[in-house]
């Protein structure tokens, strides 16, 4: 196993010598995009005409199903076949593993009569048509024996649990410590429900060639994909051929496989027929995971200084009665701030709803939504600003494990952003800033997200027309992840960028983790490199070997590689001359990446200062985006475009987080209120005005080879405490429930006689 | 979706003789709110009769010095009109607050005017609602109705109409024109043309079974400003919490009933002279909150104030 210390030393990438890392590099699949020729999973061609299915859900939250009559869709125009729980194919029971290495168990549809949650599978229309199918799934008749559900959050509080092997976490003594402290706040933040509302629904298409599956997914991790439907169906995971090429969109919400992939293998296999399937819009709000509702207490005592004496967040949250998962909301915290006395911990509340799961920057996202504000109200009780009362306790080592940071530069983050931002026109006194009918206001928040680097494969080809193909069982979930493997690649081989091409989506590849939780770069980025420097070497051995060569006999070690050619001082020649005449036929490589075995002696994270201006409308409470900036450390960039495009879509997510975004349950269903895109509202363009980011100049060389760190998942973090900050400088309205609408805002501006 | 048939028709005679033939069919237009409905299994039409064709796109102007629009503008087409934005600003304001660009650009006069409730549980099949399946209930009364109607409810509705336009056409005593499925042309105002709940809100309007609005018709404005203000939980394309249309002294609102609600007993306090705060809480006085919507009362009480110290400034000083 390596050590960081391996990746200090100064490699192609952090060289750069033909400067490709860090360029505004456009996207590689950019074209095939917005012509709509970059084919998505329901798009695909199959070899033959599909069939098109459609799942039909569940109307109550929990309960059993009396009798569904299929008469009515049996008999409707274009169909091929009709299941329930009854008469679907049989699949390995739930959580059944036969092959112990499978990254995800089986997870079949219609296993029984039982309903769960609402909008569960409970039927399965196949036809010709996607018309004939959804007009046949609307005359299924179900009946249902309903039983009672906890649905409503707010009022089962009471019914919070420690999360399974989990235990609180104190430092010290907080309960002493926070008595002690001479100024003292506790205050209750509330985070809603919300939906990963990605463009692309969840889709599959299938096909079999005899007793083997294709089916091209949407799925952020293959393997898991993989793994998951050979589980189900019960043969081996070599008989399952996934492809994920294009995703429109994951954030965590498709770190999963759902019915749609496990429906379609299976009615291709009975109509032996490929088989189209995706879910509705409706579908995707209701029977896709969510981010649960989240209500956080914090507790901060300070001393007069400022300086944290006693410190606590308290996070209850929710899962799916079957299914664990908790939004661990008070996580990012343990590595934030400076205190002697600390005390974090979760609750949980099991729920009959569909599955609480990860959404982009989980706990992060939802947790700095309570501290960040709880530390600009602790501010304005100390006379302090909010800045100053951060780098007052910004710690020098993790302040719960004592391990020395990789590199941190929060402060830095702050001051640049305060700079660049105009943070010293900021009247501290609230609502003294009028503009018209608007209250103007200024609020920042701290941002602070983990870095992972997980195992990962990757191999590379090139041929003898000199062409490099880097191929890695990856997704690109619209982050950019084909465009920095490309430069990485070219980079690392000299070669020019258009001689590179990116395979990536298929689990015939060598395998990588996928993208999530922010470690899609550094893990697929890093395992593309040491496959690079495993193709230098063959290629270094290749040259300095063959007595054709201009470079035989000289230390491969000492030769270069540059403008696509292999070279050592003034004897070089192209890559493509040296494959064609050692070896016509290419060349193929693997190599991998594998966390070092001192990676754990950092503390390891990004870090972000969000800065917002907001308007409150005076009559109306409604609050509108002026100005957001972010400041961020996050390792060394790969391109600054596609970089900058995901930091900013993150702040984007925060803006609705902090102003629209929320799925109230309707308790006597079970269901979510809104279930599409006019409901429930994510920022619209008008929204979003004049929103910039810069990232810092820096280097993570524990981080991995490249010295590079995710950003995928930075730029939601604060950004929502950052706007809450903002509405209370402008109108002296506090608010600790999420989101921040007109009629909550409206209510506190009259409490101020406003 | 269920299979339907289609038609377009070459004049406006063969279209309502289509409609005539066959009385369970629609009218198509921009399809902007109809296509969605169908896709979402809410309208089932055996027949579509397109009229996005018809010669009614026509803006011209009236002898009294007001304008007929004819029903199959689009809305980006009226709201761009150099005489509707001269003539009648809060009309323009009122068409660009609501939708979005991609929407206004195929959304038609006479549509936008025929679109139906964005009510949460009317688009929601598996939930009772007395709009779409009549007799099973309204969902919205017990449940989370913050968006939902104070004015004008019963006990068997209580859903909005969502339209931004006729809020500002009300204000400005617009009319509509129609041809009705005998051939014969008749002519309503705005402000009556939709229907409030009663027993049967699955009657939305005063047209008739194949009835088609020709043209809208709007008389000279009265002296005054105009304003159309909209609040909404994000900029744009979402629906209206509350709206108001205030021209002088006329008020209409928008998200407080189930059709543009013309605040006549504000109308006529300010006729009286009563200072605007009391004005304006003369018609509050009826409103009927169900709960979470209650905030829509100080709501519109405050925005409309505030428009009719614009509207009335300088008349009133």
């Amino acid at each position: 196993m390596s050590s960081v210390k391996d990746w200090a030393v100064p490699n192609p990438v952090s060289e750069n010598r033909s400067g490709i890392i860090g360029k505004s590099v456009d996207r590689y699949e950019g074209r095939l995009k917005v012509t709509g020729t970059a084919p998505y999973a329901y798009e695909v061609e199959p070899p033959s005409t599909p069939v098109y299915g459609q799942a039909v859900s569940a109307t109550i939250a929990r309960g059993r199903i009396l009798g569904i009559d299929t008469s009515a869709a049996l008999a409707s125009p274009g169909v091929k076949l009709v299941w329930t729980s009854e008469n679907v194919p049989k699949q390995a029971a739930r959580g059944e593993r036969a092959n112990p290495r499978s990254q995800r168990a089986s997870n079949p549809t219609m296993g029984s009569d039982a309903v769960e949650f609402y909008g569960q599978t409970i039927a399965f229309v196949a036809a010709d048509t996607l018309e004939n199918a959804k007009a046949a799934a609307a005359l299924i008749n179900v009946t249902y024996d309903a039983q009672p559900a906890t649905v409503d959050f707010l009022a089962s509080l009471d019914q919070a649990e420690m999360p399974p092997g989990e235990d609180d976490t104190e430092i010290g003594d907080f309960s002493t410590g926070y008595r002690e402290s001479s100024v003292k706040l506790d205050e209750t933040y509330f985070s809603p429900i919300a939906n990963h509302t990605q463009m692309e629904p969840c889709a599959t298409t299938a096909w079999w060639d005899g007793d083997k599956v294709t089916v091209h997914t949407s799925i952020q991790m293959v393997k898991g994909g993989q793994h998951a439907l050979a589980e189900t169906l019960a043969i081996p995971s070599d008989k399952v051929h996934l492809i994920t090429r294009y995703i429109g969109g994951g954030f965590g919400g498709k770190g999963q496989s759902y019915d749609d992939l496990t429906l379609a293998a299976l009615a291709a296999r009975e109509l032996n027929q490929p088989v189209k399937v995706a879910y509705t819009r409706q579908q995707m709000f209701q029977a896709t995971i969510h981010r649960p509702a989240v209500q956080m207490r914090v507790r901060l005592g300070a001393e007069a200084d400022g300086r944290l004496n006693a410190f606590s967040i308290e996070a209850i949250t929710h899962c799916a009665r079957n299914v664990p998962f908790t939004e661990h909301a008070a996580n990012f915290s343990r590595s934030l701030y400076a205190s002697p006395n600390r005390l974090t911990g979760h609750r949980l509340v099991r729920m009959d709803l569909p599955g609480a799961g990860p959404m982009r920057a989980p706990g992060e996202a939802t947790g700095m939504l309570s501290l960040e504000c709880a530390m600009d109200e602790l501010a304005e009780k100390l006379g302090l600003d909010p800045i100053e009362l951060r780098i007052r306790n910004e710690p020098t080592v993790d302040p719960e494990t004592g391990k020395p940071f990789s590199v941190r530069q929060l402060v830095s983050c702050m001051r640049e952003g305060a700079q660049r931002f105009g943070w010293e026109r900021r009247n501290p006194l609230p609502g003294k800033v009028q503009d018209g009918r608007w209250l103007v206001g200024m609020g920042m928040a701290a941002g602070i997200r983990g870095n992972f680097l997980l195992p990962a494969k990757a191999g590379i080809r090139i041929t003898a027309d000199g062409t490099v193909t880097l191929s890695q069982g990856m997704t690109d979930i619209g982050t950019g992840t084909y465009t920095i493997l490309a430069q990485i690649t070219a980079e690392t081989l000299g070669v020019p960028l258009d001689q590179v091409r990116v395979e990536l989506g298929d689990s015939d590849m060598p395998p990588a983790p996928g993208s999530g939780g922010q470690f899609g770069a550094a893990t697929a980025g890093s395992a593309a490199f040491e496959t690079g420097m495993v193709m230098r070497r063959t290629l270094a051995e290749m040259a300095t070997g063959d007595p054709n060569s201009p470079l035989f006999g000289v230390d491969p070690t000492l030769v270069t590689f540059a403008n696509g050619n292999i070279a050592l001082e003034n004897r070089s020649e192209s890559l493509s001359t040296l494959i064609e005449r050692v070896q016509p036929e290419g060349v193929y490589v693997e190599g991998s990446i594998s966390p070092a075995a001192d990676a754990r002696d950092w503390s390891q994270h990004t870090y972000g200062a969000q800065f917002a201006e907001v308007g409150v409308d005076v009559v109306t409470g409604e609050v509108r985006l002026r100005r957001m900036f972010g400041v961020f450390a996050a390792g060394r960039i790969l391109n600054a475009k596609t970089a900058k495009s995901q930091i900013t879509g993150g702040m984007i997510w925060g803006i609705g987080t902090a102003l629209t975004e929320t799925n109230p349950i309707d308790p006597r269903y079970g269901s979510f209120l809104n279930q599409d895109m006019a409901g429930y509202l994510v920022p619209s363009h008008a929204d979003i005005v004049n929103v910039d980011s810069m990232f810092l100049d820096e280097v993570d060389d524990k981080a991995n080879p490249l010295g590079i760190k995710g950003v995928g998942e930075l730029g939601i973090c604060g950004t929502g405490a950052a706007i809450a900050n903002a509405i209370y400088n402008a109108c002296g309205v506090r608010l600790r429930d999420y989101p921040m609408t007109p009629d909550k805002v409206l209510k506190g501006l009259i409490a101020k006689g406003l | 979706m269920k299979p339907f048939t289609y038609e377009r028709p070459k004049d406006i005679a063969s279209a309502i003789k289509a409609m005539r033939a066959n009385p369970a069919a629609k009218f198509l237009a921009g399809g902007t709110n109809l296509l969605d409905l169908m896709k979402s299994e809410i309208e089932h039409p055996p027949h579509l009769v397109d009229i996005g064709r018809l010669p009614l796109a026509a803006i011209e102007n009236t002898r009294d010095g007001g304008l007929r629009i004819g029903a199959m503008t689009t809305n980006t087409q009226v709201a761009s009109d150099a005489r509707v934005r001269s003539l009648y600003p809060v009309l323009a304001q009122a068409i660009v607050s609501g939708g979005s660009a991609q929407l206004r650009n195929k959304a038609t006069t006479g549509g936008n005017l025929m679109q139906r409730t964005r009510c949460a549980y009317f688009y929601d099949t598996a939930k009772p609602c007395n709009k779409r399946l009549p007799g099973s209930g309204c969902a919205a009364l017990g449940g989370l109705n913050r968006n939902s109607a104070i004015f004008g409810t019963s006990d068997a509705c209580i859903a909005t109409n969502p339209s931004d336009m006729a809020v500002a056409l009300a204000a400005l005593d617009a009319r509509i024109e129609t041809l009705t499925a005998e051939g014969a042309t008749r002519s309503l105002a705005v402000a009556d043309m939709h229907r409030l709940p009663g027993d049967t809100p699955e009657i939305e309007t005063e047209l008739k079974s194949g009835e088609l609005i020709t043209s809208v018709i709007i008389p000279p404005a009265p002296p005054g400003g105009q304003i159309y203000r909209k609040v909404r939980d994000r900029a744009s394309y979402a629906g209206a919490l509350v709206s108001v249309a205030a021209v002088g002294g006329r008020v209409a609102w928008g998200g407080v009933a189930l059709k543009p609600w013309r605040a006549e007993k504000t109308e006529a306090a300010l006729v009286a002279g009563i200072e605007i705060p009391e004005a304006v809480g003369a018609e509050l006085a009826t409103a009927e909150p169900r709960g979470a919507n209650s905030f829509k009362i100080t709501l519109i009480g405050r925005l409309t104030a505030a428009a009719l110290g614009e509207t009335l400034a300088g008349r009133r000083a």
